[in-house]
């Protein structure tokens, strides 16, 4: 084929179009791991958590999370009798290192927090770019190469678990450490809880033991009234949590 | 930096993160709305007695939309990256949606309404002056120097339409801004559906007064005679506005103590003691009631032009910093209390960094400085006007 | 009358123009992922999946500690992970000639599940630990993989 100056101003924006997606390389998926079976949730058992903050050491480690800001939290409650609206609450460095004993009457318990990964996330539709998205598995995720870290997620959600990391100046929270569970592995929380109090759970899946608990057991969501659809699921919880 | 926090609150919400170059973003943005508003006026609803503000709350709107997005290009935390608001905007988010509606009004409407308004000065300065700035006229003319009587003829009808779009393009841009924050139901504070109103209310009053004080004192500067009739007008648009804006702000408070919802006790403990004095005292007594009495007594009663000049001026300066006040109580008061409503956090404002207050006032300044370019390069006095070149007047902009 | 609009029509120019370049700006630069899944760059995700991870995971210690998988089968710890007290080892996994795990001290690890707390469970194993023992480490009498004192202290195990 003769190359004349026409065919040359055809093919050369096509060769530079298609360099472009050669370049850009395929979508990469670990080889078993099909998005669109999972779709990821939590369980978090009150009544079994002692607030011992291994969940809260374990994220830190595992996601290299910044001192001071947190993936993942636990907040110490002590319940007067009356209001229930106004429980004295604590978590001295987000329960990190432990809580300082105390003997103290009436109801007392730990709630561990984190990110609900919300089906209809209010951090995901305020968005602005697109860096916050969730995931066809179910996970609220963050784009840390696309984020302005114009912070209108961190307003938006409405249990406090994101945050700006100060060394990378975008958005972060907790991503239910999907690099491990794609790969058939537990997230690092529900790794070391030495309770069970928190457990991973696949809610396509049918076999997940996680499916019948809810099925059988009185479970909550947190702030219920702002339809986020959240996933994270709290066994035995008190009307005091906020 | 310990911050130092009152009760209890998510681990992650001590630190604020919206800083006060949030709450001047607001606070220009409302000054473009209202500026344009109150020219409009002139140009649409036909209050002939505002006409020598015209040109200048034009000019104003410009200055301030051009600084606007600063205090939010500084407070990113990748600036760099701002043009994906454009590329890829989600459409869900208010923010992504409000960079096309700020592109729209600098655009299609504030910069081609000066543009036709100015353009028989432009093409005139084009020809007449020397220098590098003759380039600059060049430019502006686009190329074209016909300003015949029916090019003209054409300009004004095109420049009453954009007026006219404009109204509710103005109205769109800063109740946008309200909306942004009125749509967030994680925050009490800021989620209402009378936020977008409010928003545009107290911009129409700021921006209302910020011409006032503009025209009075550029007047003043210039040794011309202030047209008291223009003055009493805007003065009086400036009362009706502001009571409309004050019965707004109450009808949400009263709204908020009445039904007394979950979150009620804990921004009413809040607005008793961290919000008292920017609130209570500064927004509402200093900066609300007292300009809405001074206006309304010279409606009332019969004041002399000098006293009546000093009235107006103290009630613009307090409108200014009553609104200032007003974007400082919406964006940071919204985030010293936690969204477990059980405690209370505290606003470092740093000095000499990227979002403190030296940055601050450094934004504040710089509309003036380009209000000041503006001015030299776009007479927009009455008298600086060009004569028109037969004995057909543009029924406006010059007189 | 086309005169009349020429200025019209250059301003019309310069606004076609400009969304011209923007359009092709727009080709040129937003991520070819961006759309694949949703609103976002599709390639997000395998960025975030492709993470390095810091904890093995409990299967991976078992593959070779059988020895300790059989003492903890026979106690209450048998539901604890092993980097829940020993940290994160997926390094020492990778590489367990080279990377050694930390020594533990008893006296710091086990205080943090077991020290008395009014907001802990009631059924929880809990001791006020300076009353408890007298300032000596936990391992003295207890044997942290199967952790109830059942004779004297089973020595030939060691001390892991």
């Amino acid at each position: 084929m003769d190359i004349t100056r026409r065919r040359l101003l055809v093919l050369l924006p096509a060769a530079a179009v298609a360099w472009r997606y050669v370049l850009a390389g395929t979508p990469e998926a670990s080889p078993n791991y099909r998005l669109t079976e999972h779709w990821w949730g939590m369980l978090i058992d009150i009544p079994k958590c002692i607030g011992c903050g291994s969940c809260v050491r374990a994220c830190a480690e595992e996601n290299d999370v910044p001192e001071g800001y947190y993936r993942t939290w636990i907040e110490r409650y002590h319940v007067l009798d009356w209001p229930v609206e106004r429980p004295e609450v604590e978590s001295p460095n987000g329960g990190k290192y432990g809580f300082p004993p105390r003997a103290e009457d009436g109801k007392n318990f730990f709630v561990p927090k984190l990110c609900n990964h919300c089906a209809e996330s209010p951090c995901t539709q305020v968005c602005p770019v697109g860096a916050t998205f969730v995931s066809p598995d179910g996970v609220v995720l963050v784009d840390k190469n696309y984020c302005l870290g114009c912070r209108y997620c961190v307003q938006a959600c409405p249990y406090g678990c994101r945050f700006i990391n100060p060394k990378t100046k975008t958005a972060e929270k907790c991503t239910l450490c999907y690099h491990r569970i794609t790969k058939g592995l537990t997230t690092a929380c529900c790794e070391v809880c030495p309770t069970g109090a928190r457990q991973l759970a696949d809610l396509k899946n049918p076999k997940d033991p996680i499916h019948e608990f809810l099925r059988t057991h009185t479970v909550q969501v947190l702030k219920p009234h702002m339809a986020t659809g959240a996933k994270v699921f709290y066994n035995g919880m008190d009307g005091s949590v906020r | 930096m310990q911050i130092p926090v009152e009760g209890f609150m998510y681990p992650n919400e001590v630190e604020l993160q919206w800083s006060i170059l949030i709450v001047l973003y607001p606070y220009i943005t409302g000054l473009v709305a209202g500026a344009f508003i109150l020219a409009s006026l002139e140009r649409v609803f036909q209050v002939q007695a505002v006409k020598p503000t015209y040109r200048l709350a034009l000019l104003t709107a410009l200055a301030f939309l051009l600084v606007a997005p600063l205090p939010l290009q500084l407070h990113l935390g990748h600036p760099e990256r701002s043009l994906e608001m454009y590329l890829t905007p989600h459409r869900s988010s208010a923010m992504a949606m409000f960079g096309f509606v700020y592109l729209w009004y600098l655009m299609g409407v504030l910069l081609l309404e000066i543009w036709l308004d100015y353009r028989r000065e432009i093409v005139l300065l084009s020809q007449t002056t020397t220098g590098a700035l003759r380039f600059v006229y060049r430019v502006l003319t686009l190329g074209s120097s016909n300003i015949s009587e029916r090019s003209l003829r054409i300009d004004e009808r095109v420049g009453y339409f954009i007026t006219l779009i404009g109204i509710p393009s103005a109205f769109l841009l800063h109740g946008y801004v309200g909306f942004i924050f009125g749509s967030i139901k994680a925050n009490p504070w800021w989620s209402s559906p009378l936020m977008p109103i409010v928003f545009v209310f107290s911009a129409m009053v700021s921006g209302i007064s910020a011409v006032m004080l503009l025209y009075m004192l550029s007047t003043r500067l210039r040794g011309k005679e202030i047209d008291m009739c223009c003055l009493d007008t805007i003065a009086r648009y400036l009362l009706y506005t502001f009571i409309i804006d004050f019965s707004l702000e109450m009808l949400d408070l009263l709204q908020r103590i009445y039904e007394a919802d979950e979150s009620f006790r804990s921004l009413d403990f809040m607005v008793h003691t961290r919000l008292w004095t920017s609130q209570v005292i500064v927004q509402i007594l200093l900066g609300t009631v007292t300009p809405i009495v001074l206006l309304g007594l010279t409606q009332v009663l019969r004041i002399n032009d000098i006293a009546r000049k000093r009235v107006y001026g103290l009630a613009g300066c307090l409108t200014m910093i009553g609104i200032f006040a007003m974007r400082w109580n919406v964006v940071i008061g919204g985030q010293l209390f936690s969204k477990s409503f059980l405690g209370y956090t505290t606003y470092k404002m740093a000095f000499a960094t990227r979002e403190g207050l030296l940055t601050a006032i450094a934004l504040m300044i710089l509309p003036f400085v380009i209000l000041w370019v503006l001015v030299k390069l776009l007479p927009p006095w009455p008298e600086s006007a060009s004569s028109p070149s037969s004995d057909v007047v543009p029924a406006h902009g010059t007189s | 009358m086309f005169k009349d609009i020429e200025h019209l029509i250059r301003l019309a120019a310069v606004i076609a123009l400009a969304l011209a370049a923007f359009v092709i700006l727009r080709a040129a630069v937003v991520p070819l992922s961006f759309g694949q899944y949703g609103h976002y760059r599709g390639a997000a995700i395998s960025e975030v999946a492709s993470r390095p991870m810091a904890f093995a995971g409990h299967e991976a210690c078992e593959g070779c500690h059988t020895d300790v998988v059989d003492q903890k089968k026979l106690g209450k710890h048998v539901v604890v992970a092993c980097e829940a007290c020993h940290g994160a080892l997926a390094k020492h996994a990778d590489d367990p000639g080279s990377v050694q795990p930390p020594k533990l001290d008893t006296a710091v690890v086990c205080a943090r599940c077991h020290e008395a707390n009014s907001a802990k469970p009631k059924g929880f194993p809990q001791v006020a630990t300076a009353d408890h023992s007298g300032g000596l480490a936990c391992s003295t009498c207890h044997q942290p993989h199967r952790p109830k004192i059942e004779t004297a202290k089973i020595e030939t195990e060691g001390k892991k």
